[in-house]
């Protein structure tokens, strides 16, 4: 039997099969493979090297369901607007979605090729980092679940197996004290990739402050985030917060400072260094020295 | 192996003719003779191209034809013969909102879209609408002022 050009599986187990036979390329949306690898009019999109298997139809990744535990699990192919139309996605992940794109690349794009994708300029994946997102992958050997920034290594580079399928990614809902800061700076709102994307989340309760996520997008070859960072002010009340902050004398303190030290700008077609490097720090400065301080002193709203 | 790909286009089951991994504006405009769908920018950013499928508006230029195997696909052929279609239509032509009108139909598929879920939208809503289909000619505010005036048509949700 010659190799299929385009192959829909009826399962997800056939379609892990087909997958692993033919090195099989996912598509769902086709939002970023049919432009990348974009056709003269009338003529086929140069495919050719691997067949395309198509997953956009497969109920196994198209639901959206609770744990039980506090998170929510969206299957990899679920399209954005059915994402932002869930009562229990979070806040910062339905600003990221909403500024994405129209309505039309909404209703075409999905989570997983985001994630599979790995640019580092994706908005949507910005946001999964700073949820301290965790993803499902299953593959012949079995089911693995990976934190969002072991999954992905560089720009268009992941871990994911050669007989591996993304099929699920895990953010946890918001609850009593959650708080998003989404920020992006691009050409044009819809449609347009981001300069910088700014992603920033966490709770703040009885005036202490947990499970902060800071993530910037296009200002490195991956997502820029920092666990440590994030550690070093887990469970920090106002005082001990302005104290993490004096460690560094830099405008915008300690975790400013830090940021600033991790990202590695590059000037392209949509932007230039020097703008990447002024805006992050601004937007640094913004969340650090005012918001979460804000929150903290529960001044805030 | 099954070789047929079956799919509704404006209410009639069809056989989708040749390679899956064409795009579906060839299919729709060469095969199936459909031309309101324009090509723009060939890359998802201008709307030129906007279809329903399975009642949300989508690009048809970067879509592959195989996506739409037992779905739905309506086009402004099919949409602009509805009560509500025609609406869209005067409200576009009436007011100016239309000039060389190369955006007009694709325009058209959003708003349609826009006003299945929502039918009575706000200035905000009808522009987050539109906000994937670029017209060069007007500015857009004769057609968001065309838009807010479309009448609410009840019960037409097609």
């Amino acid at each position: 039997m010659s190799t299929p050009a385009w192959i829909r599986p009826a399962t997800l187990k056939e379609a892990l099969t087909m997958r692993r036979d033919y090195n099989a390329r996912p598509l769902a949306g086709a939002t970023d493979i049919y432009v990348r690898h974009r056709a003269a009019t009338g003529t086929l999109p140069p495919l050719e090297d691997r067949p395309v298997l198509y997953v956009g139809h497969l109920p196994e990744l198209t639901s959206i369901s609770e744990d039980g535990k506090g998170w929510l699990r969206i299957g990899a192919a679920t399209v954005y607007t059915d994402i932002l139309e869930h009562p229990d996605t979070p806040l910062l992940l339905r600003r990221a979605i909403e500024e994405l794109a129209a309505p039309a690349l909404r209703n075409a794009g999905t989570l997983g090729g985001n994630i599979g994708n790995a640019s580092p300029a994706a908005d949507a994946v910005c946001a999964l980092y700073a949820l301290h997102a965790e993803v499902d992958l299953a593959g012949h050997a079995g089911e693995r679940r990976v934190p969002i920034a072991q999954l992905i290594t560089g720009p268009g580079k992941t871990t994911v197996g050669a007989d591996e399928l993304i099929t699920a990614v895990s953010v946890p809902m918001d609850r009593p004290g959650s708080f998003h800061y989404y920020r992006k700076a691009g050409t044009r709102r819809a449609n347009a990739l981001s300069k910088i994307a700014f992603c920033a989340g966490g709770t703040v309760l009885e005036g202490r402050l947990t499970g902060l996520g800071v993530a910037v997008g296009a200002v490195g070859p991956t997502i820029v985030h920092s666990r440590d960072l994030e550690v070093r002010a887990e469970g920090s009340d106002l005082a001990r917060y302005r104290k993490l902050q004096q460690e560094e004398s830099a405008p915008g303190g300690f975790l400013t400072a830090r940021y600033m030290a991790l990202i590695s700008p590059i000037s392209d077609q949509r932007s230039t260094d020097a703008y990447r490097r002024r805006v992050t720090e601004n937007l640094l400065r913004d969340l650090f020295e005012r918001t979460i301080p804000t929150l903290l002193s529960g001044k805030a709203g | 192996m099954k070789n047929e790909i079956r799919f509704s286009l404006n209410g009639k089951e069809e056989t989708l003719p040749g390679d899956p991994r064409r795009r579906l504006i060839d299919v729709l405009r060469e095969d199936f003779g459909l031309t309101s769908i324009k090509e723009g920018c060939g890359e998802g950013e201008c709307g030129a191209c906007s279809i329903l499928v399975d009642g949300r508006v989508i690009d048809s230029c970067i879509l592959p034809a195989g996506a739409v195997e037992d779905r739905t696909v309506e086009t402004l052929e099919s949409i602009r013969e509805t009560e509500r279609g025609e609406k869209i239509v005067q409200a576009l032509t009436r007011g100016g909102g239309v000039q060389c009108g190369f955006c007009i139909p694709g325009m058209a598929v959003s708003i349609e879209s826009l006003l299945r879920t929502n039918p009575r939208p706000d200035e905000h809503a009808i522009r987050e609408g539109i906000s994937g289909n670029l017209c060069r000619c007007t500015g857009y505010q004769q057609i968001v002022e065309g838009v807010a005036a479309i009448e609410h048509v009840e019960g037409d949700n097609s």
